[in-house]
């Protein structure tokens, strides 16, 4: 990662991304990924589909997310995808995937868009049935959807039974992170 | 006080003794009491005062259809008025008041009021507080108000929170009495996802208060072993004080968690009540019935209950009500309760029955053909006068008496999507209409099916059906044997001759009422209802509709479902309004959102405002501002003396790409797109379709099929939902996509003389004017870390917008700061910002209000004809296009130092302030730093004509008159030489 002369800060304000431990759950904010929409251009899916393949970025089915040994993704709406890379190598994301795509797809620099919070732990159904709609116990794992929380606008990836992801917009990262940390509470 | 009514038996714990105060007495009682079982084990059956007469009431049901027993529970800002105390949970350290009385419950000044009953009947006040109608609002109602009411609002704020949430499952099975538990066994077997929500702290409902057997348990065993066999299955939730207060469209149930109501207060961090949304793909509702009393003369006195109430409280609760108990009753069910309470060593003095022959219950005094006519006792029964088959009447002293009608299916959520109810004549009580709520069954008692057999095989059958339905695959179940007695009912509604006899005790409704309805031809049941108020209040009429009703039909000499019935709506039982708001109160009331300078504008005690969820900082105070003002004309002066940079992170930031994107551009703005040159900015405007301005802002072209348009703050959304739509519905076959990039860059404005040498501290490239011209947009760097900068202005000065990503933003604005201290640069805020834009006569959200076309704000000329876009047409409609039309202008007074107000209107010099001589008014307002004197702009009819016109500003609600003279708009650089510099 460059150093930059600027010093970043994390969505929540910190130098540091925050880790709050609640009884069986770690709420664990990650600065450390870096995002870009990619959206199809008019009549370019096979093109796309080509590019993706080789440049390793998965293109999930409607409501699922995929993961790839650099490139994860989750479907965001029809035709559009949000991808996922380490930040670190990453940085600059758009930059990485425009030559793979070319002008086969739209791509938009996102990283900074989001606030991602990743919620680890044994029953995390509990928590999230006290902010959001999506059936998470039914949800398979790879699931992903937008929801509302809080009148927030999210997306939430189901990892696994014990990993949920959710971006939620940067500028609200506090009272995002306060709905999860008191929705945890309130179980507890 | 000792529990002296206390009897043997119960399911209450009398290994623990719990302590409360009523009216500041103290008592005690167990675990599993309620509030009001455990007043009556002591023997208080007073525990409130009716709602119009004051009469002395006492509880008559044990659940939630109570409409009598209404307390204020709990002291301080915990305080709740009209708290049911037959479904308030007994715990230690409970107090609780009785409620609209005065001074005591035992003395109630306002008890007057039954002593002239029959001036206060039914439309008493509609037609006596008529005159003068200036009366009503500071005179009668507050009267009124006082005198007739339910519990007082302690006006403090509560210290409890509320939640809400949301559960999903295959199987919501609504009320766990014998049908909801048979039911939920066989669901659950099944695999399926199953809720089972039940009101009371203890499911099993009936069986908790009956003494029959399944098959060899007593019923409450059973229930018990079926709630435990429930709650270890994995795929069903058990949801115990949970009511289901509402069916709701596609499937989704409204449900209120009593979460910490029977503790003192809540525990760290849990909330009192949870509202909870439940999504289900199949409901049953096991909700029971309700029973209903008969009415006679004075049949409302403390002591007086519900039978099968009576019978409970026996029961399950170990309380007998009286010593000398009576049973009225025109069915067999009554007559349970007479056998249960003998079995209990109560002393049943008579049974009242109003069927005729048949057999005589063994042991009783039971009197066939019989009526209760009329009972004594000042704040609670002492006497009941019976008439016996022989029309000789006899007085017999009983505390007690048992009261039973028949029983009214519980019908109300099934109502909930207007489905009518349906009358049985074999039940006399109606049943659930059907089909008007999809995928919605009905079993057991509230289905009409009485018999504890009958719900057991009801809600077994219910579940099958369920599951069936969603291809799952039901066990085959053994159903314990249980009583399967048949419903013998020979309706009676009231006892023929009685007058003060009441229907609905909740709203002082008596059979009298009813009787002058009818006389004043309120026969309708919707004018019944609201002529009389029967079944208003928190109770809703569950004991008292379908009395009402019957009585009615008697009088018009209908049946009951040709008279009719009213139908119920959400909510089953009284919820909240903070259970309804959850979390969303004061700080929580909605989420922020705080721009990338957020922690240094607080650091620097900056003074913020709320723009929709955004916090923006309004000005910053420096040493010795003691006013706004200074502030404000302080940064507006060194703004346009120097350099000033303001967070405008803000504004919509909506990335559009695509190779018709340009296309698109010029369908969505009234003026042209797809000619702006790559490493362009244009100022762009945004009709509807009715040719109204709908937003502004500038696009950029970021490459050949690349733009970044700005909205403003306010329409950051609905421009993004205005493009999807366009894209999606509109123009589907135009290569265009879109994504909102607002969040995801810092963005910060430069402005004035300095703002390049700034700048060119800060960035990479060189941004001298031939390099960076006036409305260039480009990708630079910060110090190697990707930007970009935008050479545009709100000010009218020199300006730049330069955006990093957003977690840089902080560091940005420290760095900008930092380099800025040689040119004594400033951080602005929203208010000099609107000074600047005033002052250079850009319009703003005052002036874009949605009944303005572009031609009114002297932008007629951006709305190209050359191409269709949205809203051209119709922004050239006649109307819109006139020559003296309204037109944007600027406006200052002719004495410098007068004040001028926001939302003055402009007259000519001597025109009388009326409609009629307006001529427009004034949209935005500031005192200009600048040029030393208040400066607004505004829309004046035939405006660009009237250049130099002395006019005066009116303004009637301030008082004021002042002359103005208007002038262009343009207060500041008219020629554009500042931006560009």
């Amino acid at each position: 990662m460059p150093d930059f002369i600027l010093k970043p800060l994390t969505a929540l304000g910190h130098d540091h991304p925050e880790v709050d431990i609640l009884g069986p759950w770690t709420i664990t904010e990650r600065a450390d990924i870096a995002l870009a929409s990619l959206a199809l251009r008019r009549g370019r899916l096979g093109d796309v589909q080509t590019a993706a393949a080789a440049a390793g970025v998965p293109l999930p089915q409607a409501g699922a997310s995929a993961s790839g040994a650099v490139y994860s993704a989750f479907w965001m709406t029809p035709e559009m995808w949000m991808v996922e890379a380490p930040y670190a190598s990453h940085e600059d994301i758009r930059a990485h995937l425009l030559p793979a795509f070319g002008d086969a797809a739209s791509i938009t620099e996102q990283t900074d868009a989001w606030v991602r919070f990743d919620l680890a732990g044994a029953g995390l159904e509990r928590l999230f049935e006290r902010l959001s709609n999506f059936d998470l116990a039914k949800a398979p794992a790879g699931a992903a959807t937008r929801t509302v929380m809080e009148h927030l606008g999210c997306y939430l990836i189901k990892r696994s039974d014990t990993l949920v992801t959710i971006y939620g917009p940067r500028s609200s990262a506090q009272s995002l992170h306060h709905a999860l940390t008191v929705a945890a509470q309130s179980v507890l | 006080m000792s529990q002296s009514n206390r009897i043997a038996g119960g399911l209450i714990d009398r290994s623990q003794t719990l302590r409360f105060q009523f009216d500041g007495l103290p008592y005690t009682g167990h675990p599993g009491d309620t509030l009001a079982s455990a007043l009556l084990a002591n023997g208080v059956r007073l525990m409130g005062r009716s709602f119009k007469y004051h009469r002395p009431r006492g509880p008559i049901s044990a659940g939630s259809e109570e409409p009598n027993a209404l307390v204020e529970l709990r002291s301080g800002a915990r305080q709740e008025p009209n708290t049911r105390a037959t479904v308030a949970e007994l715990f230690d350290g409970l107090t609780a008041q009785s409620q609209n009385r005065w001074p005591s419950l035992k003395f109630d000044a306002l008890a007057i009021n039954d002593r002239f009953n029959s001036f206060l009947t039914a439309g008493f006040y509609y037609k006596t507080f008529m005159w003068p109608a200036s009366f009503w609002e500071k005179v009668y109602e507050p009267i009124i108000r006082r005198a007739a009411g339910l519990g007082s609002l302690t006006r403090l704020e509560d210290p409890d929170t509320y939640d809400k949430g949301f559960l999903h499952c295959d199987i919501l099975i609504i009320g766990a009495g014998p049908a909801g538990l048979s039911a939920a066994l066989t669901a659950g077997r099944s695999g399926a996802r199953v809720i089972l929500a039940d009101e009371d702290f203890r499911m099993g409902g009936r069986l908790n208060a009956e003494t029959f057997e399944l098959g060899d348990q007593a019923g409450a065993a059973w229930a018990d072993a079926a709630v435990g066999e429930l709650a270890s299955l994995p795929n069903v939730r058990l949801m115990a004080r949970t009511t289901v207060v509402g069916a709701f469209d596609h499937g989704i149930y409204g449900a209120v968690e009593r979460v910490s109501d029977h503790l003192l207060e809540p525990a760290a961090g849990k909330p009192r009540q949870t509202f909870w949304r439940i999504y289900t793909q199949r409901a049953i509702l096991t909700g029971g019935a309700t029973e209903r009393p008969i009415a006679f003369e004075n049949n409302d006195r403390p002591g007086i209950m519900l039978a099968g109430s009576l019978r409970a409280y026996a029961n399950r609760w170990g309380v007998a009500v009286g010593d000398r108990t009576a049973i009225f009753t025109n069915n067999d069910d009554g007559l349970r309760t007479a056998l249960d309470l003998q079995a209990k060593g109560v002393d049943v003095v008579a049974v009242i029955d109003s069927r005729e022959g048949g057999a005589l219950l063994p042991g009783i005094r039971h009197l066939r053909g019989a009526e209760v006519i009329d009972s004594a006792g000042r704040l609670g029964l002492s006497s009941i006068t019976v008439r016996q088959a022989n029309g000789a009447t006899e007085v017999i002293k009983a505390n007690a008496l048992g009261v039973s009608g028949g029983w009214n299916p519980n019908v109300n959520i099934t109502s909930h999507h207007r489905s009518r109810p349906i009358w049985r004549d074999d039940i006399a009580a109606f049943v659930p209409g059907t089909g008007e709520i999809a995928n919605l069954s009905v079993a057991g008692a509230a289905a009409g099916t009485l018999s504890t057999h009958g719900a057991l095989v009801t809600g077994d059958a219910s579940a099958r059906a369920a599951l069936e339905s969603l291809g799952l695959t039901a066990k085959a179940a053994s159903l314990p044997k249980a009583e399967d007695a048949p419903v013998r009912i020979t309706p009676m509604w009231y006892v023929k001759g009685a007058n003060r006899a009441w229907i609905d005790p909740q709203n002082d409704v008596t059979v009298k009422d009813i009787k002058l309805a009818h006389q004043e031809n309120f026969t309708s049941v919707e004018h019944l209802k609201r002529y009389t108020t029967l079944g208003m209040a928190t109770d809703q009429g569950k004991t008292g509709n379908v009395l009402g009703l019957a009585v009615m039909a008697g009088l018009t000499g209908k049946t009951i479902p040709d008279t009719g019935t009213t139908i119920y709506r959400p909510p089953y039982t009284p919820v909240a309004l903070g259970t309804l708001g959850g979390r969303g109160r004061g700080q929580e009331f909605k989420p922020f959102r705080l721009t990338p300078s957020h922690k240094w504008a607080l650091e620097q005690g900056a003074v913020f405002v709320e723009v929709g969820y955004w916090l923006r900082t309004q000005w910053l105070p420096k040493a010795g501002e003691t006013e706004w003002r200074q502030s404000v004309d302080r940064e507006v002066l060194a703004t346009r003396k120097s350099v000033g940079i303001c967070d405008v992170t803000t504004l919509g930031k909506i990335d559009i790409q695509g190779t018709d994107a340009g296309a698109f551009l010029d369908k969505v703005y009234a003026n042209t797109f797809s000619s702006l040159g790559v490493g362009k900015c244009r100022y762009g405007l945004m009709l509807r379709e009715d040719g109204m301005v709908f937003d502004d802002g500038t696009t950029a072209r970021m490459g050949q099929n690349e733009y970044v348009m700005t909205t403003t703050t306010a329409n950051a959304v609905t421009v993004f939902r205005h493009l999807e739509f366009c894209r999606q519905v509109l123009w589907p076959d135009m290569d265009v996509q879109l994504i909102s990039t607002t969040e995801a860059w810092a963005q910060f404005s430069v402005a004035g003389p300095n703002a390049r040498k700034l700048l060119q501290k800060v960035v990479d490239q060189d941004i001298s004017d031939a390099a960076f011209p006036y409305m260039g947009a480009g990708n630079i760097t910060v110090g190697g870390l990707r930007a970009r900068l935008f050479r545009i202005s709100f000010s009218g000065e020199l300006a730049y917008e330069i955006a990093v990503p957003t977690r840089y933003g902080d560091a940005m604005i420290r760095k900008l700061m930092e380099a800025g201290a040689e040119y004594d640069a400033v951080v602005y805020g929203t208010e000099a910002l609107g000074v600047m834009r005033i002052e250079k006569g850009h319009v703003a959200g005052n002036e874009l209000n949605g009944t303005s076309t572009a031609l009114n704000m002297g932008l007629g000329k951006m709305v190209s004809r050359k191409k269709d876009s949205i809203g051209m047409l119709l922004s050239q409609r006649e109307g819109m296009t006139r020559d003296d039309g309204l037109r944007l202008v600027g406006v200052k007074p002719v004495n410098p130092t007068a004040e001028l107000k926001a939302g003055s209107h402009f007259l000519k010099t001597g025109a009388v302030a009326r409609a009629e001589n307006d001529d427009g008014w004034i949209t935005s307002l500031v005192y200009s730093p600048h040029l030393g004197h208040y400066i607004a702009l505004g829309y004046l009819k035939n405006g660009a004509q009237r250049i130099g016109e002395k006019m005066r500003a009116v303004n009637l609600l301030a008082g004021t008159d002042t002359e103005i003279e208007i002038v262009s708009p343009h207060f500041i650089d008219p020629e554009g030489e500042r931006l560009r510099a």
